[in-house]
């Protein structure tokens, strides 16, 4: 069991799902505070198509090309999503549902013509469905960990803006600071994070790594930088986990494995965390019970009959 | 029938069916739950392949609606304990999947089930799959299981009508009058639940979001009126059900994506071109 992390190949990549890890844990932390965190998997799965069709026109499978690919194809799906949602009445959720599906039926479209023209499933673009970090090359690997930094030090160098961008819209406006060019800061980086991780965890499931450590850090920490610090923290723990376990069996997929580390660290966070952990808030309730019922022991021997 | 006309009935079904539990999705602002519950249902069909060993309608429409109820359940309960409810929803059916597919991954892979079919549908293999009837003669199971399930939707649909407005429209009214809003809500889920699963062999689980939701808001774009968009949309799923199996002829491509690109093409077209509610009428109207 021990052996597969002694291959170097395996250590360099679950240092890069890691990473990967980190970044998307801190970028779900912006995401969970603006109360979008279903846009991360809508974009997940609009991005299948860029990834078929930058494969289809290169006809090779060069990371930094796919990846490009996807980020054009997600980006457009963010657009639409905010189209039709600002520009009809059609809600944001049933728009982004639709835009989820109809680019993933696109996407999969493509995906068969790519797979015949391939011949078979040679082309390897099925992995991006579900992950499969063992498929990684180095070079993929390097591509990975250089834009997952950049993708932190973004959120790292401006984050005096997030906070401002976030919890007082008003005053960031009122200070110079354009809302506008933070909403599409925050859209790029959105993407940026789930095309990067799509190769180790699949377009289903990316949204996931997005989602869990933000709300398991809910129940940690109370500052927002302690909760990014803390969301980033259990993003690159249920990475790597899962990474590693996938790796136990031959052609497991590795998204699967990410996210069932992650909702473990949910269901400890939920339990025992010391924000509202589920525990505490036992606790805390039976303490008010004794209080109340010790109080009212008192009260008909003092004031019997009273009305008060 | 012939091979193609079992194929175009099966999707026909899949349109009508979905359409009509699409218009309710939408006005109750619950689209992301369709898109939970189409991929925990996977999760349902495994487990009642493990213990059945078998791959039987009922089964699967029971283990369906398990899995359904079950994601319902979770994502009110987690809302309940102050999790957003759209973060609730995104970790419920994500780690559900998860393990759905990591049990088809590791344990029974090598049997019928495979999660590229679950999740993309395999629509040309329906019409090798048949069943004997006595009166209906021999038809395609998954073609059986959405007539039995396009009629029990109906069946509900109008024993309940009036019930089902209300709670749509007017939650805190049909708490009033009495109607157990809760238990509607969890009926509902079940019905998203069994048409996902009957939905399942021909369209897979993702593009069934795209049949359940698409024509729904297309139709919304059309009509103010309930009782047009009840008709309206299942009409819109027919057509992209024909329309998309005419591109994947075409094209010689994947039959259920092609249907999910083409619910996108009604979409923009009545995005663009709608009555009152579309982007053209509503430039016009804002020079004039």
């Amino acid at each position: 069991m021990w052996s597969i992390l002694l291959s170097s190949n395996m250590q360099w990549v679950l240092v890069s799902t890691m990473v990967l890890g980190v970044a998307a844990g801190a970028v779900g932390c912006l995401s969970y505070f603006r109360r979008q965190n279903l846009m991360s998997d809508s974009l997940a799965h609009a991005a299948l198509p860029g990834v078929v069709l930058a494969f289809l026109v290169i006809g090779e499978k060069n990371m930094l090309v796919l990846i490009i690919g996807a980020a054009i194809s997600a980006l457009i799906g963010a657009f639409f999503i905010q189209l039709i949602s600002t520009s009809s009445r059609i809600s944001e959720d049933s728009s982004m549902g639709m835009i989820l599906s109809i680019f993933y039926g696109f996407g999969i479209m493509l995906l068969t013509i790519a797979n015949r023209s391939a011949g078979g499933n040679k082309s390897g673009l099925d992995n991006f469905i579900f992950g499969q970090a063992a498929a990684m090359v180095k070079t993929d690997v390097i591509t990975m960990n250089i834009l997952a930094l950049v993708i932190i030090f973004a959120l790292f160098i401006a984050f005096k803006e997030w906070k401002l961008y976030l919890f007082d819209p008003d005053f960031a406006q009122g200070i110079g600071l354009s809302s506008r060019g933070m909403n599409i800061f925050y859209t790029v980086l959105l993407v940026a994070t789930i095309v990067v991780g799509i190769q180790a965890v699949g377009v289903i499931l990316i949204a996931a790594l997005m989602i869990i450590p933000a709300v398991s850090a809910r129940y940690w920490a109370h500052s927002f930088s302690g909760m990014i610090i803390l969301s980033a923290l259990f993003g690159g723990l249920s990475g790597a986990l899962g990474t590693f376990v996938s790796a136990l069996g031959s052609g497991w997929p590795t998204g699967p494995f990410i996210v069932i580390a992650a909702a473990v660290v949910f269901i400890v966070s939920l339990l025992f965390g010391k924000e509202k952990g589920l525990l505490i808030r036992y606790i805390q309730f039976k303490k008010t019970q004794q209080h109340v019922q010790k109080r009212h022991l008192l009260v008909p021997a003092t004031q019997e009959g009273d009305a008060e | 029938m012939t091979y193609t006309a079992w194929i175009i009935l099966t999707a026909c079904l899949v349109g009508i069916t979905c359409g009509l539990i699409g218009v309710f999705l939408i006005l109750r602002k619950t689209a992301m739950m369709a898109d939970a519950i189409s991929h925990t249902v996977l999760l349902g069909i495994v487990i009642a392949f493990l213990i059945t060993r078998e791959v039987s309608g009922p089964a699967m429409l029971i283990g369906g609606i398990a899995a359904g109820l079950l994601t319902a359940f979770l994502v009110q309960s987690l809302h309940a304990l102050n999790v957003q409810q759209d973060a609730a929803i995104g970790i419920v059916f994500t780690t559900l999947f998860a393990i759905g597919v990591i049990l088809i991954s590791t344990s029974v892979g090598n049997v019928h089930l495979d999660v590229q079919h679950a999740l993309m549908g395999e629509i040309t293999f329906i019409p090798w799959n048949t069943v004997t009837l006595p009166v209906l003669g021999t038809i395609p199971q998954a073609t059986l299981m959405l007539m039995i399930v396009l009629l029990i939707v109906l069946i509900f649909l109008t024993a309940f009508y009036k019930e089902w407005k209300i709670t749509t429209f007017d939650p805190s009214l049909a708490a009033s009058l009495g109607i157990p809003v809760m238990l509607m809500h969890y009926v509902f889920m079940s019905l998203v639940s069994i048409t996902t699963v009957a939905s399942f062999d021909a369209v897979g689980a993702i593009m069934v979001v795209a049949m359940l939701i698409t024509p729904a808001a297309s139709s919304y774009l059309w009509t103010d009126r309930l009782i047009v968009m009840l008709i309206l949309s299942p009409l819109f799923g027919v057509l992209a059900a024909i329309l998309g199996y005419m591109i994947a002829a075409w094209l010689d491509t994947s039959i259920s994506g092609s249907m999910a690109f083409a619910t996108g093409i009604i979409f923009l077209i009545s995005f663009l071109f709608a009555p009152k509610h579309g982007l053209l009428f509503r430039k016009m109207y804002r020079t004039e």
